[in-house]
């Protein structure tokens, strides 16, 4: 056997690829159904904390900082690890599919809020005092005139900062969240062979490479121009 | 004056440790167009401001059309749509057109249909001259052409008063006429306008009533000519000389 015929065997071996895709696309679909969940409550929740922050109550937006930079400073796997390992002493016992959710959910949030907040605050005072000289009240001028204008100057740090934070899902196999990277390390050490590794990474760039690419049409796409 | 439009009594505005106006009093007319000079940092465009509350003045009245503005009663944003008001930097909204721009408060505020709106705002962008660039982004106009739009945007929602704060001083020289032109045609329909600028020609032509401010206090007020040619004031005197040498 050739060294190359024994390379192909190790990584690429059709046999246990054949046996073990099913679990890998399993996989594939938990990670999916995380990413979905955390970029939707993760954003919005980031959004609303924007929001509430724009409202300029002082004691609020204390907490509100406070929040959002614990979250940003603390590493995504302490807090899956805290949440699923540290919760159940308080009796409550999360999934590590919720924890892992929750986490992530929570660090995404802390960061899109940094950078919905910093594109609220770039629309120059200007455009508030047009508004509301015509009339718009408070949260028409947020609706109408400064969110549409400060969402586009968001949308390229925030797909990154997106994609970056959807991929921790991989982290989630340290509490038996059977997502793609788990399914493949177990089918790894069901198989003895690394194979379904390497479908799990090409899982993993099957799913996240579109993204990527859309992100930087997007970056261009949105480019600032007045 | 019997029955004035605008009556600000005794405005103090304070930022921080600033004393910015100290007490001025200012009444206008209906129909009447006051000119308000001053140096800059006079506080003739805070002054303006305090009129429709962009700014809440530290102390004083401020009464427009039988409402009183400074009353935390008083529904603001109903009271800010008889006041019009235009900026140096024309404050466009950016993502809109220019019949964007014109119908958003009358959609949202005064609860026109959009066709209803459309229809208003198409009225006031013709009155600018500008009908032709109502589909037009604030990007694709010239400056001129922004602070027209900018001027359809506050007569849209057929305000008693319109307040002007420095329209022209971001403008090339050769575009200051477009919108002079249109400030002209709403003196002539009667609207009542108080004008932050230093367009002197404009203010001698138009002008009922010249106000010269400094530190924070009216100096001294009058017809143009008299303003403009026999000040009584040292200090008017000195700011007329000056801006008259250039």
């Amino acid at each position: 056997m050739s060294t190359w015929d024994r390379f192909v065997e190790t990584f690429f071996n059709a046999k246990v690829m054949l046996k073990y895709y099913p679990d890998i696309l399993s996989g594939v679909v938990v990670t999916i159904e995380l990413a979905v969940l955390i970029i939707v409550s993760g954003l919005l929740a980031g959004l609303a904390l924007a929001l509430l922050r724009a409202l300029g109550i002082r004691p609020l937006n204390w907490l509100i900082i406070f929040v959002v930079d614990l979250f940003r400073s603390l590493p995504p796997l302490v807090i899956i690890v805290l949440i699923y390992f540290g919760l159940p002493a308080a009796d409550i016992s999360p999934s590590g599919f919720v924890s892992t959710w929750l986490s992530l959910a929570f660090v995404l949030m802390a960061f899109s809020e940094e950078i919905f907040w910093a594109g609220i605050t770039s629309i120059p005072r200007g455009q508030w005092e047009a508004s509301r000289s015509t009339g718009l009240s408070f949260g028409q001028t947020l609706i109408n005139v400064i969110l549409p204008q400060a969402f586009r100057l968001t949308i390229p740090p925030l797909t990154n900062r997106t994609i970056a934070i959807t991929k921790g899902t991989a982290l989630g196999t340290v509490v038996a969240v059977s997502e793609i990277l788990g399914q493949a390390s177990s089918a790894m050490s069901n198989s003895y062979n690394p194979s379904p590794l390497m479908m799990g990474a090409a899982a993993y760039v099957v799913l996240f490479l579109p993204v990527v690419v859309a992100a930087r049409w997007i970056e261009t796409r949105f480019a600032w121009k007045r | 004056m019997v029955d004035p439009i605008v009556a600000a009594r005794g405005i103090h505005k304070h930022f921080g440790h600033l004393h910015v106006l100290k007490g001025v009093d200012l009444e206008v007319a209906e129909r009447e167009l006051v000119f308000v000079i001053g140096p800059s940092g006079s506080g003739k465009s805070t002054l303006l401001r305090c009129l429709n509350r962009l700014e809440e003045p530290s102390a004083g009245s401020v009464v427009v059309d039988g409402i009183d503005m400074l009353d935390p009663r008083t529904d603001i944003n109903h009271a800010r749509q008889r006041i019009g008001m235009v900026f140096q930097s024309f404050n466009l909204y950016p993502h809109m057109t220019a019949l964007g721009n014109v119908t958003l408060a009358l959609r949202k505020v005064v609860g026109k249909s959009r066709a209803e709106a459309d229809a208003l705002g198409m009225a006031a962008l013709e009155r600018v001259g500008l009908a032709d660039r109502a589909g037009h982004t604030p990007g694709q106009l010239s400056g001129g052409q922004q602070q027209r739009v900018a001027i359809a945007r506050a007569i849209a929602l057929e305000p008693r008063v319109m307040l002007f704060d420095e329209p022209t001083s971001a403008l090339d020289p050769e575009l200051v006429g477009s919108v002079l032109e249109v400030m002209r045609d709403l003196r002539q329909s009667g609207m009542t306008m108080i004008v932050v600028s230093h367009e002197m020609g404009f203010a001698r032509n138009a002008a009922d009533r010249v106000v010269f401010m400094d530190h924070g206090l009216i100096v001294e007020q009058g017809p143009p000519a008299a303003i403009f040619e026999s000040p009584t004031q040292e200090r008017t005197r000195a700011f007329i000389g000056q801006i008259q040498r250039h």
